[in-house]
């Protein structure tokens, strides 16, 4: 009997510590899905490279250049990121090929940074029913921080809805009885951003705003609808626009000896493509907010996270221009999937890089402005919220205030 | 005569036999058809999706091949019908929830009616100038659909996500297969319809125009009758093809389908073969796999890469994948006969 006893005591003591010792390798133990092994993590992305959205493709060039200094400084805990990037051309069935190819015959972990809004929504719904995390998309649509609907789907760059309410909160301090009139553009891009001011004037919205124009980015020149806003008495100028058209944009205003309080949309507010062009006597005291440094802003020049920047420019990619915002850009994201992927360790599965992605505390890659942080949570899935006002003077804009955060709730 | 009109008219194989040379001999049309039926048994979904892509392409080549092949008209615009029907299917599926299925002979009726209106004005243009009406409708189409009137069905810029089906009556078959088969199915019918299209009185008028419209005239075949069915009869199953192609990408934007598109397609018919229709198979496996190939050899330049592939194409075979067809063919009955 007794040596019963004894017996089932030592089953029991074995399996304990047989349990004990199994969950504590498996803690251990490293965990991958698709795409990930000892030696490799394959990254999926899909670029514009052709047709006529084709100057962004610097960014996944820059993205790719990364990884190839990464991988030659040793990788990630000893693995080499492969970067596969595809050319979608703008084309929203083309970015479904591209995604299926990047999903089912090249076997990627997660796909990163695809760029523009109609092909991360053409893509957003077959990756979430994969689940295969589509980690910080190269577009401010605010759709893309839906936590609820799609859990594998998050964005990185502020949403323009949050740009347009940091303007709205600023104008709503500094000048609450202006006039209001708007240029924007008629794609997400424009209405987002419309939306956000709108929302952050509130009730005041409708009696501040007094003209509204919206172009198409077809036009060959939106001279037309200025003279109107213009002629709509109104004192505060709007430029929600593109590159492009911003720097019309501002020469019209010269033109024309209107001096109304302007603000310039973040994404037409570089030194280098647009205000040199325009003419920095007609910038002169342009509002703007800005999330990140400015590569061809003299001010950043001995800046620690800028100087690594310029380092990184100069031994890998020697031809890329610094005064392009994509250059700044696509460092900015893959240096955040760089950690990302480092938080991760050895649990790579696609689980795990969601769960990192939406875990992110006070991270800040070298080329934000000092003071923008990012910070994700399973809510959360909005990186960078924050913004600065700056106001353009003599040859760089001037930051002032705090960084405000523009937080959008869901 | 315009300069284009003249290519079409110069191509040999039409004018000897124009019946035969528009068709496959039965015992190739069957190898080929196996071969469609079998290959998605064997390969990935995702080679499956693109080979769904691929029929539906090659159903929007067809129908610019049945317009420029079969009467001589010219298209830069099948952009345009390729839209509304996509939009016309995504629409009835999502906001009137209404069967798959059902939806496509809705999108080919409206592009039907579409094409025939569009037809009307464009029965004054011949050639190159009806060429440049039809781009300008490509053209006004992305942005057509982004028109805040609109919105509230469109979706605006950002577009329209639609579901895609599941086999029915519980087949075990994965979305992507069922699909395939389903659009295999509707490929066929449309398939056989043009060729029989082609060989009727209708198919014979429409040649006719393209080779004298005087003479047909003469011959008493009503022109703007026959050169405006012609134009519906391609826009109808154009909007097929696209009501097909927003089904198997689930999304519908304006910026899938700018004139890019359009483009596309008449290198499409181009490369497989102007007035050949089993061509436009090979012409559609021209524009989706080659820009892959191109973008393999060279990133920053597949644009360039591609340009060079489609030069030495237009250069060797100037007749596209007709003229291989032929050239096999004479190969063939030499084997056969020595």
């Amino acid at each position: 009997m007794l040596s019963k006893q004894k017996m089932l005591a030592a089953v029991l003591s074995t399996a304990v510590i047989a349990f004990a010792a199994t969950t504590g390798s498996a803690l251990a133990q490293k965990k991958y899905d698709t795409g990930a092994s000892d030696t490799e993590i394959k990254l999926g992305n899909i670029m514009p490279y052709s047709g006529p959205a084709s100057a962004y493709g610097v960014i996944g060039k820059i993205e790719e250049t990364y990884f190839k200094m990464i991988n030659e400084q040793g990788g990630i805990n000893g693995r080499k990121i492969t970067f596969i990037s595809y050319d979608d051309g703008y084309s929203p069935p083309k970015a479904v090929e591209q995604a299926r190819k990047l999903v089912e015959s090249d076997e990627v972990l997660f796909l990163f940074g695809p760029l523009g809004t109609p092909s991360n929504s053409a893509i957003q719904k077959y990756l979430n029913s994969k689940k295969v995390p589509q980690i910080f998309v190269a577009t401010g649509a605010t759709k893309f921080g839906d936590y609820k609907n799609f859990p594998w789907t998050m964005g990185w760059q502020p949403a323009y809805q949050s740009e347009g309410r940091i303007y709205a909160k600023y104008l709503l301090k500094e000048k609450p009885g202006a006039k209001v009139g708007i240029l924007y553009q008629n794609d997400d891009f424009g209405k987002d951003l419309l939306k956000g001011l709108k929302d952050g004037l509130g009730d005041k919205a409708a009696s501040m705003i007094v003209a509204e124009e919206s172009y198409e980015v077809t036009e060959p020149s939106i001279d037309s609808h200025i003279v109107k806003i213009k002629a709509s008495g109104a004192d505060v100028y709007f430029s929600m626009t593109t590159p492009k058209f911003s720097a019309q944009s501002i020469k019209k205003l010269a033109e024309l000896e209107w001096k109304p309080l302007y603000f310039q949309s973040n994404v037409g507010a570089s030194v280098g493509s647009v205000l040199q062009p325009a003419g920095f006597e007609n910038s002169q005291g342009i509002l703007s907010a800005a999330y990140a440094k400015d590569g061809a802003d003299s001010q950043w020049d001995n800046d620690e996270g800028m100087k690594k920047f310029y380092a990184f420019l100069a031994k890998y990619a020697p031809d890329a221009n610094k005064a392009d915002g994509s250059v700044v850009f696509g460092y900015g994201q893959a240096q955040t999937v760089v950690q990302v992927l480092k938080q991760a360790g050895d649990n790579l599965t696609r689980e795990n890089i969601m769960k990192q992605a939406t875990s992110l505390k006070d991270f800040t890659p070298d080329t934000l402005l000092p003071g923008v942080k990012i910070n994700t949570s399973a809510t959360d899935f909005y990186p960078i919220e924050q913004l600065q006002m700056m106001r353009f003077k003599g040859k760089k804009w001037d930051l002032f205030g705090d960084t405000i955060s523009g937080e959008l709730s869901n | 005569m315009s300069a284009i009109q003249e290519v079409v008219t110069e191509a040999p194989a039409v004018e000897a036999v124009p019946k035969r040379a528009m068709t496959l001999g039965y015992g190739t049309s069957l190898a080929m058809l196996l071969v469609l039926i079998l290959v998605p048994l064997f390969v990935k979904n995702f080679v499956i999706f693109q080979l769904t892509m691929l029929l539906i392409y090659a159903l929007a080549v067809l129908a610019l091949n049945i317009l420029t092949g079969g009467s001589g008209q010219f298209s830069l615009g099948q952009s345009a019908f390729y839209a509304v029907g996509a939009y016309t299917s995504a629409i009835l599926m999502e906001h009137a929830d209404i069967n798959y299925a059902l939806t496509l002979p809705v999108a080919g009726l409206v592009c039907f009616i579409f094409g025939f209106l569009f037809g009307q004005p464009a029965l004054r243009l011949s050639g190159v100038y009806l060429a440049l009406a039809t781009f300008a409708l490509a053209t006004a189409m992305p942005q057509l659909l982004k028109l805040g009137v609109f919105e509230k069905w469109t979706g605006g810029v950002q577009g329209l996500v639609v579901t895609k089906p599941d086999a029915p009556f519980g087949l075990p078959m994965s979305q992507d297969m069922w699909l395939y088969y389903f659009t295999l199915a509707v490929s066929i019918a449309i398939y056989i319809f043009s060729v029989n299209l082609l060989k009727s009185r209708s198919g014979r008028a429409f040649m006719a125009i393209r080779d004298n419209e005087i003479a047909a005239s003469a011959m008493g075949i009503d022109v703007a009758l026959y050169k405006t069915l012609a134009f519906g009869v391609s826009a109808g199953i154009t909007g097929v093809a696209g009501g097909l192609g927003a089904i198997a990408v689930q999304f519908v934007a304006p910026d899938g389908y700018t004139i890019t598109l359009a483009i596309s397609l008449f290198l499409g018919m181009v490369v497989g073969g102007v007035g050949w229709l089993p061509g436009s198979i090979v012409g559609s496996a021209f524009i989706i796999f080659v820009p892959n190939i191109a973008e393999g050899i060279s990133k920053g330049l597949s644009g360039a890469v591609f340009g060079v592939l489609l030069f030495l194409v237009i250069f060797l075979v100037p007749h596209g994948a007709r003229q291989v067809a032929v050239v096999a063919q004479h190969w063939l009955g030499k084997l056969k006969n020595g």
